[in-house]
């Protein structure tokens, strides 16, 4: 078997050692090497993330690009964050309501949803539902810029096209995706004081005196810290997935398509490692 | 070991800005330049012609590393690309201009912020109102000076191509390489902006090699002329020796615009 030599200009760099990878796939795509394609597209995916590590920490950090991605990822899905927190809270309430009501622990229902809500439902469910819109958002973007050419107008333009484009939106995924889910718990509570008083009249106050009295410090730390986690998975795939594109329209849609499912997968089972971890301590 | 920026320098290249020796490029099993070696001398207009897929568009990528290359020499401005590092690699392509077969410009940009883009990155010592004046400068030079404040998708083909030149022009750079600048573009607009190529010849006093399969556009901006044919150089010389030429493939090319 012929060993690949990668050319004069692949035997430095991150860059280079990408591009030797990208030459491997190719010829594992022509010999159809189902298990040689599995290992590049591996290396691929652990080269792109060391050079946005790497970028993270260079001198040229883009705030101006990062705060405007902030605002695209927080302030735009708000709305989307506002519905569906309220929701979760208001049927979470609903459908356990008769349940507690049979033993008779009907008081026990604040803090039970409470409970839920911030260690599981508030961030999972708002995880996948960032997954679908900013993951889909980063994929499209990022990949209908690769067609037309546009990220290597800005590598010409001496600009280093991860350090603008995946660097901010890696980060501000990682820290609006928490901000997100602490605003989701919060309105899936006030959801659920409302769905409370659908079928009775229980005070804002006691509500949330019941709520919080079960609450403890390590539901709520835990279920933040992953939150950050399912941010920087959500950013990462979205922007992997749209900078990798293939060469054609149709690329778009599957970089888009494609970012949602990896990254509602992988936000799924960082929550399962989060929970084991979780359970440990 | 890796040699410095300057190192890299050779002293060959005094007048050819852009020497390729022996360049190879092939993606998995197919071979898309073999054995390509030519130069681009200071001040000239190179136009490189061929059929679609014989390797134009990527041997100018390759001259700026945006492909890697197999095997060969690519030597820019006396520096060798394939032994540039990335910081360096960066530096030298401050100097080279890259105008895109889709114009690429930032559609989430203004035009304004298009050319705002590249020049406050290469251009870190220029003021404000050195920048604003750089801007309208390159516009006015394009002819669409009025444009400043429109978004991409408010302008016409033709437009955008114009935007994306004065975009490249705006950094003052030493050589210019058009990827196939007319294509998709009615007889008028692509005669505007060969006009236009020439224009930025003469006055950034720019070395271009562009990329094309338009013969009139090679006919009013070419000095020389090179022919791809299957990733090979098929035939080099002046515009008039192609026009002369007796072989099938070159007449079937030139036969095109009716000469």
């Amino acid at each position: 078997m012929k060993i690949y030599r990668p050319a004069m200009s692949d035997r430095r760099s991150v860059k280079g050692l990408l591009n030797g990878t990208m030459r491997l796939g190719e010829k594992a795509k022509a010999q159809k090497d189902d298990i040689t394609l599995l290992l590049i597209n591996s290396a691929d995916v652990v080269l792109f993330m060391m050079r946005v590590a790497k970028e993270t920490f260079s001198r040229d950090f883009e705030f101006k690009e990062f705060f405007r991605q902030c605002f695209q990822i927080g302030y735009k899905t708000l709305p989307l964050i506002t519905v569906t927190g309220a929701i979760i809270g208001l049927v979470l309430t609903i459908q356990t309501r008769p349940v507690l009501a049979d033993f008779g622990a009907e008081s026990l229902l604040p803090g039970m949803v409470a409970v839920s809500i911030i260690r599981e439902m508030g961030p999972v469910i708002t995880a996948l539902i960032c997954a679908g819109k900013v993951g889909s958002g980063m994929g499209a973007e990022l990949g209908s810029m690769k067609v037309t050419e546009q990220i290597e107008a800005m590598e010409v333009s001496a600009t280093h096209p991860i350090r603008f484009l995946v660097v901010p939106r890696v980060l501000a995924a990682t820290l609006m995706i928490p901000i997100l889910v602490l605003y989701a718990d919060a309105l899936g509570i006030l959801g659920s004081w409302a769905g409370v008083n659908i079928k009775g009249s229980v005070s804002f106050v006691l509500f949330f005196y019941q709520a919080f009295s079960v609450v403890d410090f390590l539901d709520f730390i835990p279920a933040l810290i992953k939150t950050f986690f399912f941010g920087a998975v959500i950013g990462f795939v979205g922007c992997y997935k749209g900078y990798n594109a293939g060469r054609g329209t149709e690329s778009v849609g599957v970089a888009a398509n494609s970012a949602v499912v990896v990254a509602s997968l992988l936000v799924i089972i960082t929550d399962m490692i989060a929970v084991q971890i979780t359970d440990m301590l | 070991m890796y040699r410095g920026f300057e190192e890299t320098r050779g002293k060959e290249s005094a007048e050819s800005v852009v020497v390729i020796e022996n360049l190879k490029k092939s993606f998995g099993n197919e071979v898309v330049l073999s054995n390509v070696s030519l130069k681009l001398f200071q001040g000239e207009n190179l136009v490189v012609l061929g059929k679609s897929g014989s390797g134009k568009s990527v041997l100018i990528k390759c001259i700026v590393r945006l492909l890697a290359f197999d095997e060969g020499k690519i030597n820019v401005l006396g520096y060798n690309i394939g032994e540039l590092n990335n910081t360096d690699l960066g530096e030298l392509r401050k100097k080279v201009g890259f105008l895109f077969q889709s114009g690429a410009l930032y559609d989430s940009m203004t035009v304004r912020q298009n050319l705002e883009f590249p020049l406050l990155r290469i251009r870190k010592e220029l003021n404000r109102k050195e920048v604003d004046d750089k801007i309208l400068e390159a516009l006015e030079n394009v002819g669409l000076a009025d444009a400043l404040e429109k978004m991409p998708s408010q302008l016409s083909g033709g437009m955008r191509k114009r935007i994306s030149l004065a975009r490249t022009i705006v950094v003052d750079p030493s050589i210019m390489l058009y990827d196939e600048p007319t294509t998709g573009l009615d007889p008028v607009t692509s005669q505007e902006i060969s006009v236009l190529i020439n224009e930025v010849q003469k006055k950034y006093k720019t070395s271009s090699i562009i990329i094309t399969h338009d013969i009139e556009c090679a006919r009013k901006t070419a000095t020389r002329i090179v022919m791809l044919q299957d990733g090979a150089i098929y035939k080099e010389g002046s515009l008039t020796d192609f026009e002369k030429s007796d072989d099938a493939l070159i007449k079937a090319f030139f036969m095109q615009s009716g000469t």
